[in-house]
């Protein structure tokens, strides 16, 4: 597999130039979000008040990191599953955000905002949380530090391991993967 | 009459929290290992490698394996001559935990109460204990580490007699298929079949925490893992959901005795970060 390497921020060319199942690093800066974070955002855009965080061309991992041991940046910090995330996100791509990392399925109504503004879903691996630390090179909490793990963090990563599971097209690869290898007659 | 200290307990299942949210077990290791000779997806082969590097880096480095170190759950099985001295029992497990994960940098994930406020207790208390009396004067510890993520894709049915054999594999296929990426494929799967509602999830609960080379010591219930196994890796939904051939590493199935009427089937599923340590005091 031959990989792409990305640069953060993204532009729209170049989201919309990916597709699912490119193998791909990310280098550069992306903000982290869970559930909690995501809910205090969106409570924000719907009173028209500003955002802790820019969205135009940027990208948010859904990771809730563990506590970093002394020498490490960050804890282990693996992807978390998108689709809790689901609810919120048109909202964030209609301003203006790019990237998401995650794992896991998303729904129809992401699917068709990601089309409509141009993004794209990046999958990581789920439990390579180790590994995935060790691209995490800084880590600043930026909003909701109440939050615990779940506050918005501002990671700078290198050659961050990921696949395009969701392109700005539609594609995707959790439907088209498991097709192909799935046994005829199930 | 033997006797141990609750100080002891509390040792122990902290060193047990500790241990498995490091280093993953050599069954599971092997069986990864295994599958990246086998799995036919490019994609899927580079996912195994990078859940196997993960494993190597977790253990040398001593940090956990998945930042969800998981929900904290405990089956402690009681000598009924073992006299636990100078604490109280439970709470001797909760000290252990809250140890490691305080002490261990593991992430605190439980919230006090599920719905109106969800407040973190910030030291990954209280852990869910399951206690047996059992004949001896010994301690058995089983800690298990569970990741939400392959909680969250877990089901429970209560189907009825009727729906025999097909109807148990038909439910768990489609489980399984469902969950799709979401639970961290290859998964572990443990089956309770049997018993009440609530017994047949703890069955499945400690089907998840198996050895990979245990079987059902009953020949057709290991078939019946066998063939669940092969049915469920034909789904093709492979390492990482992204397509492949290797979804599960194994299926366990527990039963036991069930009221006439029914039959029901509870389907817990682990990631592959199957994290659980045992220890005999």
């Amino acid at each position: 597999m031959s990989t792409i390497h990305l640069t953060l921020p993204l532009d729209e060319k170049t989201v919309r130039s990916l597709r699912a199942g490119d193998a791909v690093t990310l280098s550069g800066a992306i903000y982290t979000g869970r559930d909690a974070a995501h809910k205090r955002l969106i409570e924000l855009i719907d009173r028209g008040e500003p955002l802790p965080i820019p969205l135009e061309g940027e990208t948010i991992y859904y990771v809730g990191p563990a506590p970093a041991s002394p020498g490490h940046a960050v804890g282990s910090a693996g992807p978390t599953t998108s689709y809790r995330m689901d609810p919120y996100t048109p909202k964030l791509l209609a301003r203006g955000l790019r990237g998401m990392i995650g794992k896991g399925l998303r729904g129809p109504g992401v699917v068709d905002a990601m089309k409509q503004y141009g993004a794209v879903y990046f999958g990581a691996v789920g439990g390579a949380a180790a590994l995935i630390a060790r691209s995490i090179q800084e880590s600043t909490v930026i909003a909701y530090p109440d939050l615990g793990a779940e506050a918005i963090h501002r990671f700078v990563i290198n050659e961050f391991p990921a696949i395009v599971v969701i392109d700005s097209l539609g594609n995707n690869l959790y439907e088209t993967g498991p097709k192909l290898y799935k046994e005829a007659g199930l | 009459m033997r006797s141990i200290q609750a100080a002891q307990i509390t040792q122990a299942v902290a060193d047990l929290f500790l241990e498995c949210s490091y280093c993953i077990g050599d069954d599971v290791r092997q069986a990864i290992d295994d599958a990246i000779k086998t799995e036919p997806s490019p994609i899927g082969r580079n996912t195994l490698q990078q859940i196997s590097d993960n494993y190597t880096i977790a253990a040398n480095e001593r940090v956990a394996i998945c930042q969800d170190t998981g929900m904290s759950v405990v089956f402690a099985e009681v000598g009924q001559d073992l006299h636990i001295e100078n604490g109280d029992f439970e709470e001797a497990i909760q000290q252990g935990v809250r140890e490691a994960y305080l002490q261990g940098y593991l992430r605190k994930s439980i919230v006090a109460e599920p719905l109106f406020e969800r407040k973190n207790t910030k030291d990954n208390t209280p852990a869910i204990i399951h206690t047996r009396i059992v004949p001896g004067d010994r301690l058995k510890l089983l800690a298990v580490a569970k990741g939400f993520g392959s909680e969250n894709m877990s089901a429970l049915k209560m189907l009825v007699p009727a729906d025999g054999i097909e109807g148990v594999k038909r439910f768990i296929l489609e489980t399984v298929e469902n969950a799709g990426p979401n639970p961290c494929p290859p998964i572990v799967i443990g089956v309770g079949i049997g018993g009440t509602f609530e017994k047949a999830a703890i069955m499945a609960k400690q089907g998840t925490a198996l050895p990979l080379d245990h079987s059902n010591a009953d020949p057709r219930y290991k078939q019946l893992e066998d063939d669940l196994l092969r049915e469920v890796n034909a789904l093709g939904v492979g390492p990482g959901g992204t397509g492949g051939r290797t979804t599960a590493l194994k299926v366990h199935i527990l039963y036991a005795p069930t009221h006439i009427a029914g039959l029901p089937v509870a389907v817990n599923i682990c990631c592959h970060a199957a994290r659980h340590a045992s220890q005999v005091l």
